[in-house]
């Protein structure tokens, strides 16, 4: 079986402008999304608290939002869960509560007014861990690009390290923009998920400028274009292989995991899906206007060339 | 061409062996177990116990799989869970007989039911996060600062006895937020002052201020002065935890410093948050009252007329003592207690450190009371216990207490452990809770391992169709990256959570590129012409540089997570990591072996199962 029969080298880079056009309308959408409707953070990361129950039968969220009206709670949100039995119900962090005994007492409360409630988990975040967390969410960003920036222009070129960390940069920003327009919840895991797929996508990107390098030091006559042109469809069949085999891993997750795992597995779909896009067809283009050519590497592959004689290329 | 040296295979087949030793004991499931451990310092739990823990069991007809010792504490392995109640009461019974004040821990426990030959090797199946076995998580929030206000109060009181003491008239003694003010109308006083409170009070920076009749002496706590008392608070505040989690009967609680200034508590198993909580927050109290050791009067109380004012309270040694019910002194007087020795006679001895008001007291108190006795009590849940009780020789001033006399060095120890036990050293906040139901626990465990499972067979049944021979291969390499994997956190006993476990399958279905690579790399070079043999040597070659730009990448991602992770995050990463490192090898190093151990030794290969390969028509741009 083979699922590529590519005759010609596909002419990506004609229509390198069309696709650079599409992600920076993707990418500003998402960035009006981000600011207009804003991420809907977990309570990891607002502080609160946060009640899982569940029911034998179906739960009547009426009742539930009426006997904490009664017990004197404000501003909470009663939510089903996955399936109908189960509820979670949310308190925003208050001041003058005492807000680690807030599980008991809602506890209470429903065991007066909707009884049959089995707790199946507690989260309570005070303030200051929730600001924490967003500020090493930020330093773990920005550590990841930087190492990879480093990386990739040690091992490559300052212009392929560039236009890698842009294009899935851009990645982040659409992911995020997903969260916010649909406002799925953004939880810690989802922030991994985040980071996680941040190191996987720069992979492609290094998988095809491997090829660039190796086309530009063995065929000599072949414009840029024509270069990044070649890479990219020598690789697009693994490429493709392998996004879709983690894919199913992740379609996995998606089905059999359950609500904990659900946004991550969004995540990380979202990202494998644009992250074919980005690192193939948005750093392609930009490694070329930032004019990459065949000079550079033939002196830059004088030097390499002692230190590594292959250049290990796929 | 395609021949490994013996001893790679002979690497590749040790490593898979010590996987699956490693892997094994996660399959063998848990079995129902009772705990024994000590509940209080001054307890230790040995051989000893052991032996009564079996003789127990032995008169009460129950039988058991196996008693054994280790740092947690005696530990019994039972068949079923209902052998196991019986077992948890006959010992119950056996090792707190006296149900209101116990010294020991029974606890129910599970311990893994792997075969002891395992087990001494130390392989245990992997540690589950409280997200996995259910159980409550807290994070403390020690309050520095008043732990350094509550140091400069007691410093304050110190610094007027001080210059009592000397007879230095003073015109006040303060504290002003994190500085302590002494006000003098005259500067040779307070000249003098200086030198008498730098050398009593080593600890402090002092300036001087103010000027005319308003002379001022500020003082402040030096830095490393205010880290000791930061550390030393959040070490007995510890220490205090782990006394009062030991009264909820949890098998293996986890206590841990976080930090500068948190504490995580996680207590797997517990259900109950709101006694947890209670019992966390709870301060006990250390009383000091008078011992009325009036002839006559202990036989009176014991036989049920206490003298009027009077009660009974047991001293740790199990003796009763008559203890007047006037309270002399309470816990919050007393600032320090640290075990020492006697300058004169080098005994053994306990340090007491009062604050001003405490030593006022105390002053007046060993006064009228030479040759009396008096008793220090520690009131937890209502219910007292005698922690000492020693005779008053002589006048006490100072604020400075030492207890000595017939003490070993060990029950300083403990004596001062249990006085400074009784309180917080600093107040705590917690700012993190969960909590995981059982069942909640349990599912997260199906769903993770369903994800991966099914994961895992999707891409085994595409790679096997696509790639055939080369396809299985890869399953395989796969399949040895899950078990190095497994096996290595098992052997570290790193906290597997749910993160963890989407780590785990997130991972595998990247490690999969790198036989893509592979396998893809191989037609590549069939496509081109190249004979089997070749194309599997230079499908390996070209493809491993691009393995490892790709693979460090994503470490580069996994060790931020790792570095700035904390909770769930961390769990994901540490998985994320280490599976990264066991792709590398499996799916470089153990495919190629399998790949040679299959194609290797055909000297006239001329065709693999690598799929169809299907070639081009035109050449392209005049390419080979």
């Amino acid at each position: 079986m083979e699922f590529f029969r590519i005759n010609k080298d596909i002419p990506f880079m004609r229509h390198a402008l069309k696709f650079n056009i599409i992600s920076l309308v993707t990418f500003l959408l998402a960035v009006v999304f981000l600011f207009s409707k804003g991420l809907h953070l977990s309570v990891e990361f607002t502080g609160g608290t946060l009640i899982e129950v569940a029911y034998q039968e179906t739960a009547d969220l009426e009742k539930i939002r009426g006997s904490l009206g009664k017990a004197g709670f404000s501003d909470y949100s009663v939510q089903n869960f996955g399936s109908s039995k189960d509820v979670m119900i949310r308190l925003p962090l208050k001041s003058d509560q005492q807000s680690a005994q807030l599980g008991e007492s809602v506890m209470k409360s429903l065991h007066a007014e909707a009884p049959g409630a089995e707790l199946r988990r507690v989260e309570f975040v005070g303030p200051q861990v929730g600001k924490e967390l967003a500020e090493n969410g930020a330093m773990a960003l920005l550590l990841v690009v930087i190492g990879i920036v480093i990386y990739l222009a040690f091992r490559f070129e300052w212009r392929f390290s560039v236009s890698a960390i842009i294009a899935n940069l851009h990645d982040v920003i659409i992911i995020l923009g997903f969260f916010a327009f649909f406002q799925w919840e953004f939880s810690l895991s989802v922030l991994a998920a985040v980071l996680a797929v941040l190191g996987y996508s720069v992979n492609e990107s290094v998988v095809v400028f491997d090829r660039v390098r190796e086309t530009f030091k063995k065929v000599r006559g072949l414009t840029t274009p024509e270069v990044l042109d070649h890479a990219i469809t020598s690789t697009i069949s693994r490429t493709i292989i392998t996004h879709g085999s983690t894919q199913l891993m992740v379609l996995s997750m998606l089905i059999f995991g359950g609500e904990t795992l659900y946004y991550f597995s969004l995540a990380l779909t979202i990202g494998i899906c644009f992250g074919i896009y980005s690192s193939v067809l948005v750093a392609s283009p930009l490694v070329m206007w930032l004019g990459v050519s065949r000079e550079q590497f033939i002196t830059k592959t004088k030097v390499i060339e002692g230190a590594n004689e292959d250049g290990a290329v796929v | 061409m395609n021949r490994y040296p013996l001893w790679k295979y002979i690497t590749v087949a040790i490593a898979l062996v010590l996987g699956f030793v490693y892997t094994l004991p996660n399959f063998f499931g848990e079995s129902p177990a009772v705990q024994v451990s000590s509940a209080k310092a001054t307890i230790k739990v040995d051989e000893k116990a052991k032996n009564r823990v079996e003789e127990t069991l032995k008169a009460a007809g129950i039988t058991h799989d196996g008693i054994q010792l280790d740092f947690n504490g005696v530990k019994t392995r039972l068949k079923d869970t209902d052998t196991q109640l019986k077992a948890k009461d006959v010992l119950e019974k056996a090792f707190n007989p006296d149900a209101g004040d116990p010294q020991y821990v029974v606890a129910l426990n599970l311990l893994t039911a792997s075969p002891q030959w395992l087990t001494s090797l130390h392989a245990l199946p992997m540690y589950l996060g409280l997200d996995l076995r259910g159980g409550v998580h807290f994070l403390l929030q020690v309050d520095m600062k008043g732990a350094i206000t509550k140091k400069l109060d007691s410093t304050s009181a110190d610094l007027r006895t001080v210059m009592r003491d000397k007879n230095l008239r003073h015109s006040g003694v303060g504290r002003e937020g994190d500085r302590l003010v002494v006000r003098f109308r005259d500067t040779e006083t307070r000249d003098k002052a200086r030198n008498a409170i730098a050398d009593s009070q080593p600890d402090l920076v002092i300036v001087d201020q103010g000027e005319g009749s308003d002379l001022k002496l500020v003082a402040t706590l030096k830095p490393q002065a205010q880290l000791k008392i930061g550390e030393f608070a959040l070490k007995q505040n510890i220490t205090t935890l782990h006394n009062r989690i030991n009264e909820l009967g949890v098998a293996e609680p986890v206590i841990q410093q976080q930090g500068t200034d948190r504490i995580v508590v996680q207590l797997p198993g517990v259900q109950d948050t709101a006694k947890a909580k209670d019992i966390l927050g709870r301060t006990a109290t250390l009383e000091i009252r008078m011992v009325d050791d009036s002839p006559g009067a202990l036989e009176a109380a014991m036989a049920g007329n206490a003298p009027f004012g009077t009660e009974v309270y047991n001293e740790r040694g199990g003796q009763p003592l008559l203890v007047k019910k006037q309270v002399v002194l309470t816990g919050d007087r007393l600032t320090d207690a640290q075990p020492g020795f006697d300058n004169q006679t080098n005994e053994a001895a306990v340090h007491l450190t009062l604050d001003s008001a405490g030593a006022r007291i105390f002053k007046d108190i060993t006064r009228e009371s030479i040759g009396k006795r008096m008793a220090i009590l520690l009131i937890e849940k209502g219910k007292g216990e005698v922690v000492t009780a020693p005779v008053i020789r002589s006048e006490i001033a100072g604020g400075r207490v030492q207890i000595s006399g017939r003490m070993s060095t060990m029950e300083a120890n403990d004596t001062a452990l249990l006085l400074r036990a009784g309180s917080l050293a600093a107040p705590m906040d917690i700012i993190e809770e969960r909590t995981i139901g059982p069942s909640l626990g349990a599912d997260n465990i199906k769903k993770g391992f369903h994800s991966t499972m099914w994961g895992f067979a999707a891409i085994a049944v595409f790679m096997i169709i696509y790639y055939q021979m080369f396809g299985v291969v890869s399953v395989l390499a796969l399949a040895s990256n899950l078990l190095l994997l497994v096996a290595i956190l098992s052997l570290l006993q790193a906290t597997l959570t749910l993160p963890g476990i989407a780590a785990i399958a997130l991972t595998l279905g990247m490690a999969i590129d790198a036989n893509v690579l592979i396998n893809e790399r191989i037609r590549e070079e069939l496509r081109n012409g190249m004979p089997p043999q070749g194309a599997i040597s230079e499908g390996y070659e070209r493809a491993f540089g691009t393995i490892l730009d790709s693979n460090i990448t994503t470490l580069i991602a996994g060790l931020a997570l790792l570095i700035f992770g904390s909770g769930p995050i961390r769990g994901f990463a540490v998985v994320h990591c280490l599976g990264i490192l066991t792709s590398i090898f499996s799916s470089v190093v153990v495919s190629r072996a399998l790949v040679n151990l299959i194609y290797g030794r055909q000297k006239k290969l001329t065709k693999v199962a690598i799929g169809q390969i299907w070639k081009p028509t035109v050449t392209v741009n005049g390419q080979k």
